[in-house]
Order: C-alpha cells, then structure tokens, then sequence
C-alpha cells in the first residue's frame, strides 16, 4: 500500500509540473485529488487496513495530498503568468515610433534677451518702464540736451511722420519722460526695452531694431558705479571670463560719455573676423548723465547724479545665439522661430 | 577726416607707428575706420630700362632689360610709353600690390620677372592720377637713382588714419587740432605756424568793402592779393591733400584746402575782378536763383545765406561758391574770404545741397581765433608759392568773443563724478599736457580753456577731459550702494507671452511698417492712418494699425519658402489718429494655418474652433471666463470670410475680431485673431478664489435634440440653462450632426447635463422632472424635437 501511494505521489508530480495549459493542471488535480480522484480513492481503502498501518498510511496519505495541492496551486501560479504574459506579448508595440508632436511654441529671440534682462535689472532693484514709439522730438531730442539743427541729429536720421512727431530714434526717449512723470523727483532706478527706428537699412542695419536703456539717478553716483553695473550686464549675456574696456567718445545726453567694448567672445581677444581682428567688438553706450538733461527734466545737479546707458537688443540677441544676418531676426521664417523652443543654459550670476 | 601723419608731424614730435598712434587716439575716444600706408605696396624700386625691344608674339608688348642695381631684371611691359632710357618703378617678384601680387611670369613664351608700374597700380584713386598716369607707366624724373625707394621719391611714403570723429569734436577736423590732441596723449608741445608776409601800401578798406546784414554771420574777414602766378603745387602740398582725401588742381586753389586742413577754417577765394569791390552776406529771396561752380542752377529759400557782390548773389555761403567768381588758370587778383556762418543754417543748406568738406567743418563750428590765423597762413603760402603781393589791411567784421573760458572745478568734483580718487598733480598734468592754464586755490582750480575747444563749457566736461587723459581704466568698477527695494516689471505681458508659447504658437517680431493699402486691411475701424513724411521704400511708408497686416506679411514668406504649418503670435503697437489725438495701443494678433499638432494617424488642421479655443484659452486665463462672446454686431472686414468670422466682445463692448482670411486672399485656409490688449486690460478681474468641491454625488443625463439648423449653439444652452435652474450645474455638448436621416434643414445637438445640489444627494425623482421641463421648454421655445 505504501508502495502503491509513493508511485501515485511520483505519477501525480509529473503529471502537475509538466501540464502546460490550466485545462491540463485541472485535469490532473480531478485525476489525483477529486471525489474519484486515485489518491482519493486509496482513502477510501483505508477501512481495510490493519489498525496498525491505518495511522501511518493515513498520515502518509495527507502529506502526500498536502504536497499535492501546494504543487498544484505553484504551478496554477505559473501557468496564470504565463497566460498574461502571452496575452501581453501580443499587444507588444514599436517603441521607436515617434511620440505625439505637442506643439512647442517659442518666444521670439529679441524678447528672450528682454526677459533675461528684465530679470537681471529687476533683481537689482530696477523698474522694467516703456514709453511711446510713437514720439514728440522734444522727448526723443530736445529734453536730451539735442536742439533742433544739433550736428548730433545726424547720428539718428528719424521717421517723422509731422514736424513734431516721429517714430522714436533711441529707448532714451523715456528718459525724459521717467524724470518728468516723477513729480517728488526722488531717486531713480529704471530700465526700458523697445522697438526704435532710424532710416538706415543695410546688411547689418535694420529700419527697426530693439534697444534697452538704463538710467539711475541718485546722490553720489559715479563712473565707478556705471563700471560695476555694466560689468554685471554684459557677464550675465556674454559670459563670466567677458573683459569691458571704456572709451571715451560723446553723446549730448551724458558728460562724461563712454562706448564699451567687450573683449571679443568668439576669439577670446586674440583677433578674428568678427571683431575685425580687434579683439574688441562695440557694445554699448553709456555716461553719466548730462548735467543739462538733469535741470531740462527737473532735478537738480547738485543734488542729484546718475549713469545711463543702452544697448542694441538685436545686437545682443545675435551674439547669444550665433545668429549671423539680422534680417533673420526679422523675416521670421518658422524653421528660425522654432529653434528658440528650449531654456537657456543658466549663467550663474556673480557680483 | 583723415589725418596724414607727415602732415601733423609738422605740428607736433612724434615716433610710434601710424598703428599705435591710431590705438592710443581710440583710448581717448578718437575712433578710426582704418590706419595704414598711403601707398600700400612692398618690394618696390627704382629701376633704369635698358634695353627696350618689341615682343616677338605681340604687336604691343615689349621686352625690356631693367637695371635695378645689383642686377638686370628681364620685364614684358604692355604700356604704350615705355622706352629706353626712362627711369621706372619696379614691382619686383614677391611684391604686393593692392590689387595684384607680382610673380615670376611667362607672356606668351617671354619670361618676365617683374612689373613696371603706374601710380594707380599703386593705390591712388582715379581722382588723383595726372593725365600722363592714366595711360601709362609712370615716369620717375631722371634724378632718381636706381635702386632707391620709388615711394620717397615720390614723396608718397606717407601713413593715413581715417578717423570717424564724434560730432563734438569740431576742433580735430584740422591738422593743428589733431597736433594738440596727440601732444596731450604723448606730452609733446604743439609748434608755432609760420604766417609771415608783406604787405603793400595799399588798404584793403579803401578799395573794398563788407557788408554783413545777417547775424547768421558772426565773423567775416577779408584779404586781397595781386598778381598770383597760376601753376602746379609744389610736390609736398599736392600730397597731404591726396593724403586728406582732396584733389589736387592748382597751387591757389590747393592753398586754400591746404589751410582749412591745417586750422579747421574753410577759406573762399575769388577772382577779385569778378566782384564789384564788396562783398555782403544775406539770407536768400524766396525762389532766388544761383548757379554754383558744379554748374547746376539752385533755387534757394529764406533759409539759405548767401555771398554777394551788392548786386547778385554769388555763393551759398559755407556750402558751395558760384560759378561767375571762380578761380580762373588766367586769374590774377583775389579775394580771400575767411568767415563763420551759423551751423544751423548751414547744416540745412548743406543737406539740401551738398555735404562737403567746409560745410563739415561749419557745422561743427569753428573757433574764430582760427578765422584770422587762416586768411593769415594763406597769404604767407599765396606769397611763397603763387608769388602773390598782399595787399595791406584786412577787410573785417568780426562780432566773436574770442578769450578763453575760464571754469572752476574742484577736485571733490572730479573725484565724485568719476569715482576714483585722482591725486591733484596728476589732474593739473591733464590739464597741463591738453594746453589748459590752471591756478589752484585751496580746492579749487579755475581752468583757463582755450577758445578752439569749443565741445567744452562746464566742469562736466572738465571731468571727461582728466578720465580722457588719465586713463578710464584706472576707475576700478563697483555696484552703487542703494537701498534695497523690489524691481518690477510688466507681468501681464510676460504671462500672456508664456500662455501662448504654452498653447504651441512661435513668437514673431515684425515691422511696423507696412504699405499704405496693408495699413487699411483686417478693420473697418474709423481711424486716421499714419504716414512717414520722408520714407524710404513705398513699401514701408504708413505706420500699421492692425498687426494682422504684419503676420499675414509672415504667413506669405513662410508659404513662399514652403513652410506650411504656420502657427504665429505676436505683441505689438498698432498707430492711428483719432479725433485729432495719435494712438498707440497694445495688441496681440494671432495667425494659424496648416496642421496644429500631429501624431501617427492623427494630424489636427486648424480650423476655425482651434483659433477659437486658442481665444478662450487666452481669455480664461487671464481671468475673464464667462465674460466674452462672439458676435457679429458690426460689419466683417473685406479681408475676412463673411460668414467665418466676427468680433469678440467682453461685457458688450468689442475688444477684437476673429475669423477665417478671406479665401480670395488667402488660397489655404488661414485663421486669425486680434484682441486690443489695452481695452481688454482695462476690464478688472477679481482674485483668484477657491470655491467649494460638493460633497455630494452628481447625476449626469444626456439630451439629444434636432433644431433648424439656424439655432445657435449659444441659443440652446442659454435656454436650458434658463430652464435647468438652479441643481443644473454644468451644460457641455459632445455632438453635432447634420447628414443622413436628418433632414436638410435640421441638426442634431447632443448635450450632457450635469446636477448636483450642494447639501444633499440628489435623486432620479427630484432631476427627472428638470429633464421634462427642459425638454418642453426647448420643444416650445426653438421647436426643437427630441431625438430618441
């Protein structure tokens, strides 16, 4: 009898572990462990046993079923997962198609450098401020120390559109009209990115172009002031290892005036077409401000001193992306926009 | 102005090269466009022609034996005067030339080492080159030696920087002014001119008179001399002034450019047998003519001062002079005009005109000091070179101050304004090397400042002068020391900028400019548009109104150059006149076309409800949902599809228009919008505030019906919304249908209603009767039909 349960047990194992399909596994487990299932049956054998053997083969019997329906149970696991994994395996998919084309918009490049700029000036206290682009020549030239028949006026030949109103020539403009809106005449801290225009129109000129200026007005403001400030506004564009050279040159609306220079970022200095083997490329203009715009606008000179500056937006804008023509910043063909759809790397800022 | 270096070197010591001296004028704010040799050619020398035969394969070419010293060069020569005996220069192999580097050669089977050369081959303009130059080599004079430098010889060994001044800067448009600057750089002291001559016994005044009736003239001097010999100038002059830029034509007339390069002042001869013993100076007659020495007949205005003999007018003063009074070859009696005319009215004049060499140097103003010194120099050089005899006096009407400015600064002036702390000898040294007398008294320097700087008036421009000479690069850069205080900026713009990127659209940044019919385009507003008085391009003569114009400029380049998918937004100003106030107001225009997002088997078209969402999303955003509707209250833009398109309105008032581009404009299917940001800002919204999620659960029912196919979709859900009351939370239609077993005139709208009630769970039984009463409503109120 002992004999005849561990066959039974070793037909039973086999015939579990190798069912393939969960119809089998059922078969198997009705074969050995139903009503009139093999095992079952040696059960019911019992009775002719010697009271001796019946606790021994009993308890043999229940082992052996024990071990049975564990196995059964493992292996209705197994097939279970094989069974979803082939169902899955269908659905299998190509991985390297492409995914959805959410569409990425952009911001213009001239506008990115605005908002890099205005986040910069802002940190540092200044008020981001606009003012028309469509202008009277008293803001435009004559509140800026430029009198009408100014040989200066040559420098920025306007769009008129009467005698007295034109498209504005320079951001400077909203100088005048910051100092004059600010009827306490307390200290001042602005910068004013926009659109300005002059009738110039070449390769490297455009009709219309961006520019931003810079003006603080304060007591005890120096050049030294100026120095530091731009140091900080052209390393933030134009990268950390940026060298800044001043040379005096002349703007009727700041005394002393400078043009800056910037140590040329694709040489390193050394020389080279873009700085026109220089080493320097022009990038700014800037000066304290003229005692005479100070007294037009109604601060008083003695009290009060200041530095403006400002810059080509446009300027900026091909320097930081490499972009070469600057009709390309205009025509705005949408395989040039769509380029400008990622975030600027970080340039970490140091005072 | 291009500075000749041999020239100012006659003012002022100096030994760096014409590089360096470039750089160190650009330190102290001296730009320059170019700095070089005159003549820009190397491995040049004098050679003798030897032998001088025709070439055997040529019936031009000859074939020369050139003695260049240390050996006999064999040169093919092409130039029609080349000939034994002639002394030439020689472009040896290895040379470079501006155009043309000289190497060993074969011409036509004759080996030629070498080139003999004419002067343009060595870089001069046309301009400059004597008839004899233009046709041949150039012939050296039989003095010069073989084997020496052809430059020297030629006394064209000079070096030229070509300076881009500052408009200040007046003073350094002449040869004495560019002496002062550099001795300020290099410490060096500016030398005397030399002005002698004599005069005879006769006085200007008895036999001529001025007679100065504008106060646009503040300073008129005249001189005469007798008697000029009429020829060629001598070598050095004729080249300074090719050095300078100006042509050389005969030794009086060459004087007097020559003495406005050296002091900055313009001078005018005349043929003083042409004039009527006097000269006087007046504004023009309106319509007052005058034919100026190019021979072009001018018309001139009030506005313009004129020269004349008492009886015509002869000269635009500062400009140009005229033609019955120029310098003749058989001239012999002069006037010599030295005088200063208000730049401002010869800035206009000139602009008109011509911009010329004077009319420069007027405009910038000119030191009277200098009129005097001028009418002086040029009698000395009328005596020494045209054997002119000076006449005695001097005709003048002078109305100048011509002492220097005296200003007081102190050093805490300097100091605070530059930021540094300059020491006081090195501040007198500034002042000291720039020619300034100074006396310091306790703080105080009061500085004497010559009349030929005119660019300096206040302490202001004293500073500018000691960091000019000092040196900016000593002023070490700080941040200003303020009160710390938050920046601010425009946040609505930006956030409206992130939404549309966000929504998948490229930023454009277009002109302003547009033509005259584009400015008209995609509005009925009534608006003046502006136009430029003096544009550049007819394409580009009016100031937008509507931005649209602009994109839809974009849109055509795009679709010229293939680029289909046009999905594009832009910020901008649009201009016009209204009741007689100019406007200028902020607008966002968008502009879709073409595909708007794409993915395998799905690629979604813009059609007329993504440009609407593109609208709704904007508006909800910025905080206006529910406030904003379509309409058509006002007639459609001729621009625009008729029946695509209409104006969105925010609380009655119409704020934009939106729709698709007329398909007899546009060949695809182009949508655009256009809100006026100004009128839609004005509209205040409320803060954003949380409201309370219902605890409860909501009951949804779906309602399909058929309705004309007139009714709006507006209509219907104003209606059940009316009839829903209350528990009808939410109305959102998933369908519209027309087609098949509906009939031609019907739709069928599906909507989903949603009803929740806030302080308890709702029931079939309580939204069951809402469904009827909607459902009867909308059969009573539009004839709608319930689909089953």
């Amino acid at each position: 009898m002992k004999q005849q349960i561990e066959n039974l047990q070793k037909k039973a194992k086999e015939e579990i572990l190798s069912s393939t399909t969960l119809e089998k596994l059922d078969e198997a487990r009705v074969k050995y462990l139903g009503k009139k299932g093999e095992l079952t049956l040696v059960l019911r054998k019992m009775g002719e046993l010697s009271p001796e053997e019946r606790p021994i083969i009993g308890s043999l019997v229940n082992k052996v079923r024990d071990e049975l329906e564990n196995l059964i149970s493992n292996r209705l696991e197994e097939l279970r997962k094989e069974e979803l994994n082939n169902k899955l395996e269908k659905e299998k998919i190509d991985i390297t198609l492409p995914g959805i084309k959410l569409k990425r918009g952009s911001k213009h490049p001239v506008n990115r450098i605005i908002e890099e700029l205005e986040d910069l000036f802002v940190s540092m206290g200044y008020d981001v401020v606009s003012g028309p682009e469509l202008e009277t020549d008293e803001y435009c030239f004559e509140r800026l120390n430029l009198p009408k028949g100014h040989p200066a006026r040559d420098m920025q030949d306007s769009f008129y559109i009467t005698t007295e109103y034109l498209l504005r020539t320079q951001t400077s403009a909203v100088q005048a009209r910051v100092m004059m809106e600010n009827e306490e005449k307390t200290p001042i801290r602005v910068i004013c990115p926009g659109k300005t225009y002059r009738r110039d129109d070449d390769a490297t000129h455009s009709h219309q172009f961006g520019q931003i200026e810079g003006l603080l007005i304060d007591k005890n403001i120096s050049l030294a002031d100026l120095k530091g400030t731009l140091e900080v506004f052209v390393k933030k564009m134009l990268g950390q290892n940026s060298k800044l050279r001043f040379r005096p040159s002349y703007f009727p609306f700041t005394e002393p005036s400078y043009e800056v220079d910037v140590s040329c970022f694709k040489c390193g200095g050394k020389g080279c077409n873009l700085c026109k083997q220089t080493g320097w490329i022009e990038i700014l203009g800037s000066g304290m401000v003229h005692p005479n715009v100070l007294k037009m606008n109604g601060y008083d000179p003695e009290i009060y001193s200041g530095f403006a500056f400002g810059t080509g937006l446009d300027r900026l804008a091909m320097f930081k992306y490499g972009i070469t023509d600057i009709r390309l910043l205009y025509t705005n063909d949408v395989r040039f926009l769509n380029q400008f759809d990622r975030k600027d790397e970080e340039n970490e800022i140091k005072y | 102005m291009k500075l000749s270096t041999n020239f100012v070197k006659d003012y002022v010591d100096i030994d760096v090269d014409v590089k360096t001296l470039a750089e160190d004028m650009t330190r102290v704010g001296n730009e320059y466009d170019s700095a070089g040799k005159l003549i820009n050619a190397t491995k040049l020398i004098v050679g003798e022609v030897k032998e001088c035969t025709m070439h055997p394969d040529s019936d031009h070419l000859h074939v020369c034996k050139v003695d260049i010293g240390n050996q006999i060069l064999n040169i093919v020569c092409g130039a029609p005067n080349v000939r034994k005996g002639l002394k030439v220069i020689v472009a040896q192999v290895g040379a470079e030339l501006p155009e043309i580097k000289i190497k060993k050669g074969n011409i036509r089977g004759v080996e030629s080492e070498g080139m003999l050369c004419s002067i343009a081959e060595l870089g001069l303009e046309n301009k400059f080159l004597k008839e004899a130059d233009k046709n041949g080599i150039h012939e050296l004079p039989q003095a010069a030696e073989v084997g020496e430098d052809p430059i020297k010889i030629l006394e064209l060994d000079d070096e030229v920087i070509d300076f881009d001044l500052t408009a200040n800067r007046g003073d350094l448009l002449s040869i004495l002014g560019m002496a002062y600057e550099i001795g300020a750089i290099y410490d060096k002291p500016v030398k005397t001119v030399e002005m002698s001559y004599k005069e005879n016994d006769t006085n200007i005044n008895d036999i001529f008179k001025l007679d100065i009736q504008t106060e646009n003239c503040t300073i008129f001097l005249a001189k005469k001399v007798n008697n000029v010999k009429i020829k060629e100038s001598p070598t050095f002059i004729k080249n300074r002034l090719i050095a300078s830029g100006i042509r050389p034509i005969n030794n009086v007339v060459d004087i007097s450019n020559y003495v406005m390069l050296e002091f900055g002042q313009p001078l005018h001869f005349y043929d003083a047998d042409t004039l009527n013993g006097m000269l006087a100076v007046r504004m023009a007659k309106e319509g007052e003519k005058l034919t100026t020495l190019d021979n072009i007949e001018r018309t001139l205005g009030e506005d313009d001062i004129v020269i004349s003999d008492g009886k015509r007018a002869i000269g635009l003063a500062g400009v140009m002079g005229g033609l019955d009074t120029e310098i003749q070859p058989s001239t012999k009696n002069i006037v010599i005009e030295a005088a200063i005319f208000n730049p401002v009215k010869i800035r206009y004049t000139s602009k008109k005109i011509l911009r010329s060499e004077a009319s420069n140097r007027f405009e910038k103003g000119i030191d009277s000091n200098r009129t005097y010194m001028a009418i002086q120099r040029a009698c000395h050089l009328l005596e020494k070179y045209a054997d002119a005899e000076i006449v005695g006096g001097l005709a003048k009407y002078d109305t100048t101050d011509r002492t220097d400015k005296k200003i007081d600064i102190t050093f805490d002036n300097i100091n605070e304004i530059l930021g540094i702390d300059v020491p006081q000898k090195d501040v007198l040294d500034v002042f000291r090397r720039l020619g300034f007398n100074s006396n310091v008294n306790g703080n105080t320097i009061t500085v004497e400042v010559p009349k030929r700087r005119l660019d300096i008036s206040i302490k202001e421009d004293l500073i500018e002068e000691v960091g000019r000479i000092y040196g900016v690069d000593n002023i070490i850069g700080k941040l200003p020391v303020l009160p710390v205080k938050p920046g601010s900026y425009d946040k609505t713009t930006r956030s409206i900028r992130n939404k549309m990127v966000d929504l998948g659209l490229n930023e454009t940044l277009s002109y302003i400019l547009v033509n005259e019919k584009e400015a008209k385009e995609f509005t009925n507003d009534n608006i003046e548009i502006l136009k430029l008085l003096d544009p550049m391009t007819e394409e580009r003569n009016t100031l937008r109104y509507s931005v649209l114009p602009s994109l839809y400029k974009i849109y055509e380049y795009n679709i010229a150059h293939n680029v289909k998918d046009v999905s594009i937004f832009e910020i901008g100003k649009g201009f016009g006149k209204k009741e007689d106030e100019y406007i200028e107001e902020n607008k966002i225009a968008v502009l879709m076309s073409g595909l708007y997002y794409t993915e395998i088997g799905n690629r979604k078209q813009v059609n007329f409800y993504v440009i609407k969402g593109v609208v709704e999303e904007l508006l909800d955003y910025l905080g206006y949902a529910g406030r904003y509707s379509l309409v058509v209250k006002e007639e459609i833009p001729k621009e625009m599809h008729p029946y695509q398109s209409a104006q969105i309105s925010l609380n009655n008032n119409i704020i934009g228009i939106i729709g698709k581009v007329h398909p007899a404009k546009a060949k695809e299917d182009v949508f655009v919008f256009e809100i006026n940001l100004d009128k839609l800002l004005s509209k205040k919204v409320g803060g954003m505030k949380y409201k309370e999620i219902s605890k409860y659960p909501e009951i949804k029912k779906d309602l399909a019906i058929l309705v004309d196919k007139n009714k709006t979709s507006q209509e219907i859900q104003t209606t059940i919304k009316k009839l829903g009351g209350s528990l009808l939370n939410n109305i959102e239609i998933f369908d519209v249908y027309t087609g098949k077993n509906i009939d031609a005139d019907k739709k069928s709208m599906a909507y989903s209603l949603t009803f929740a009630a806030k302080d308890k769970t709702l029931t079939d039984d309580e939204v069951n009767p809402i469904m009827e009463k909607i459902i009867t409503g909308l059969q009573k109120q539009l004839g709608a039909e319930l689909r089953k």
